[in-house]
C-alpha cells in the first residue's frame, strides 16, 4: 500500500469516528439540556416530562407490570403486520403491472383510500374483527398495504424501457421479463417501501 | 438467391387520437449474407420502427418480411448498452441463452472465448460500473452475439458515447462483425460513420419514410472505419448523401 493510500484510508477512518462522536454528543447534550430546563421549570416537566421521570417510569413498569410481554407483544403485530402488508402489497402491485387496465380502473380508489384517515376506523374495525390483535393487525396493514402497493408499483413503471425491449429481443415471456428485470430492477424501491413500511405498521399498532 | 432477409413493401401506420400517421411506407430491403447496411435518415424518420418490425416487436400494418430459415435468429443492440447492474459481466453475457433455455456447456465456452478475444476475460466477474462506455457496449454486443444471430440490427449503437470512443468502438465493432462474418442492418443519422463502415447505405426520406436512394459503398481502399474516413472517395458519398437528406438548417 502506497503512502498516499495510507493516508487516504487514515482520513475515511478519522471522518467516521467524527461522525460518530458528533452524534453521540448530540444526543447526550440534548438529553441533558432536556432535564435541566425541566429541573430550572423552564420548560413544564408536567407537559414535556424528564429523561430522569422516563426512567423511573420505565423501572416501575418492569418492576409491576410485566413490560418485556407487552413489548413483545407489540413487536410481534408489528412484524406480522408489516409481513403481510408488504407481500400483498407486493403480489398486487404485479397484477397492477401486468393487468394495466386494472391498474387504470383502480387508480382512484387507491387515492382515495389512501387519504381516508384510517385511525378514525379503528373502532369499526374492532367491531368487526373484534378486540383481539386481529384487529391491530388488520388495522396496520390498511395503513401500510396502499402504500406499499403504490410505491412498489411505481418501481416497477420506472424499469429501463430499453432492458425490456433487450429482453423481447430475446423473445423473453411476460414471466421471465418480471422475474429477471422488473423485480430486481426494483429492488432498491422495494427496500425504501420496506423503510415507510415498518414505521407504518407501528402506527397501526 | 443468397437473400437471407427480404422486405418487401414494407408499411407502418401508427394511430393516436389525433388521427394516423404513417410513419413508413413502401420499404423494399434484400439482405444478403455478410451485409452490412447502414439507414440514415433525419431524426423521426422511423427508423428505429423498421428495425423493430424486422426484429417482431412490432407488426407491420402491410407488408412482409421473409427469411432465409425457419430458425431465423435476430440480434438487436440500442444506444444504451442495456446491462443489468446486479449482474456480473458474464452472467450479462448469458442472460439472452438463460431466457432461450440454451445456457448449455458449448455456448458458455463459446461466451468465453468471446470474452477472450476482445479483451474482456479479466473482467468477466466485475460488475458493470467498474468499465468503461466503450467497454460495456462490447459486453453488449457479446451479449447478442452469444446467440448466434443470423442478422444483427443496430439502432444508433455508438450515440452515448464521446467522440474518441465512439470512432474507436465503431472500429472495434466492426472488426468483430467482419470477423465473426456478422450480417448487420445499422441505423444512424451519422454519414461518416455510414459510409465508412457500411457497403450499403440505403437513405430514408422525411415522414411518411420512403427509400429515397441507394448507394454501394465502394472504397478505393477499403480497410478499417478509421482509415476509410480517409479515402478519397469517402468525401464525395458523404456529400451526395447529405445533399440526399435535405436538411434545411
Amino acid at each position: 500500500m502506497s503512502e498516499e493510500q495510507k493516508k487516504f484510508i487514515k482520513k475515511q477512518k478519522r471522518e467516521k469516528r467524527i461522525v460518530i462522536s458528533i452524534q453521540l454528543l448530540t444526543t447526550f447534550l440534548f438529553i441533558i439540556t432536556w432535564q435541566i430546563l425541566a429541573n430550572k421549570k423552564v420548560i413544564n416537566p408536567f407537559i414535556f416530562s424528564s429523561p430522569k421521570k422516563i426512567i423511573e417510569t420505565i423501572i416501575s413498569l418492569y418492576n409491576n407490570y410485566n413490560l418485556f410481554s407487552h413489548i413483545m407483544t407489540t413487536l410481534y403485530e408489528t412484524i406480522i403486520a408489516f409481513l403481510l402488508g408488504i407481500s400483498l402489497g407486493f403480489i398486487i402491485a404485479i397484477l397492477l403491472y401486468e393487468f394495466k387496465i386494472l391498474a387504470k380502473i383502480v387508480d382512484p380508489f387507491l387515492t382515495m383510500i389512501n387519504s381516508l384517515p384510517k385511525v378514525a376506523l379503528g373502532p369499526i374495525i374492532i367491531i368487526w374483527v373484534g378486540a383481539n390483535i386481529n384487529s391491530i393487525i388488520v388495522m396496520s396493514i390498511l395503513i401500510n398495504l396502499i402504500i406499499s402497493i403504490m410505491t412498489i408499483y411505481n418501481g416497477f413503471l420506472n424499469t429501463d424501457p430499453y432492458k425490456i425491449k433487450l429482453l423481447k429481443s430475446f423473445k423473453a415471456n411476460k414471466l421471465q421479463i418480471l422475474t429477471k428485470l422488473i423485480i430486481p430492477e426494483s429492488y432498491s424501491t422495494i427496500i425504501s417501501s420496506l423503510k415507510i413500511n415498518i414505521s407504518m405498521s407501528l402506527i397501526g399498532n | 438467391m443468397n437473400n437471407i432477409l427480404k422486405i418487401t413493401n414494407l408499411s407502418k401506420k401508427y394511430h393516436t387520437k389525433n388521427g394516423e400517421i404513417t410513419a413508413i411506407k413502401d420499404i423494399n430491403i434484400e439482405v444478403n449474407k455478410g451485409d452490412f447496411i447502414s439507414l440514415v435518415g433525419s431524426s423521426g424518420c422511423g427508423k428505429s420502427t423498421l428495425l423493430n418490425i424486422i426484429a417482431n416487436l412490432e407488426s407491420p400494418s402491410s407488408g412482409n418480411i421473409t427469411f432465409s430459415d425457419e430458425n431465423f435468429k435476430i440480434g438487436y443492440m440500442f444506444q444504451s448498452d442495456s446491462l443489468f447492474p446486479w449482474l456480473t459481466i458474464y452472467e450479462n453475457c448469458l442472460i439472452g441463452l438463460k431466457i432461450q433455455k440454451i445456457n448449455t456447456k458449448e455456448n458458455q465456452e463459446y461466451v468465453l472465448s468471446l470474452l477472450k478475444k476482445y479483451n474482456l476475460y479479466d473482467f468477466k466477474d466485475k460488475y458493470p460500473n467498474c468499465l468503461s462506455g466503450g467497454m460495456k457496449q462490447r459486453v453488449a454486443l457479446i451479449r447478442t452475439l452469444a446467440l448466434k444471430p443470423n442478422i444483427l440490427l443496430l439502432d444508433e449503437p455508438f450515440n452515448a458515447l464521446d467522440y474518441q470512443s465512439r470512432l474507436a468502438i465503431s472500429n472495434d465493432v466492426y472488426e468483430i462483425l467482419k470477423k465473426e462474418n456478422q450480417t448487420a442492418i445499422m441505423v444512424t443519422h451519422d454519414l461518416s460513420e455510414c459510409v465508412s463502415m457500411s457497403n450499403k447505405v440505403y437513405v430514408l426520406s422525411k415522414r411518411p419514410s420512403t427509400i429515397k436512394k441507394i448507394y454501394n459503398i465502394e472504397l478505393d481502399n477499403p480497410s478499417s472505419p478509421i482509415n476509410n474516413r480517409k479515402d478519397k472517395k469517402f468525401m464525395e458519398y458523404y456529400d451526395k448523401i447529405w445533399k440526399d437528406l435535405d436538411i434545411n438548417v
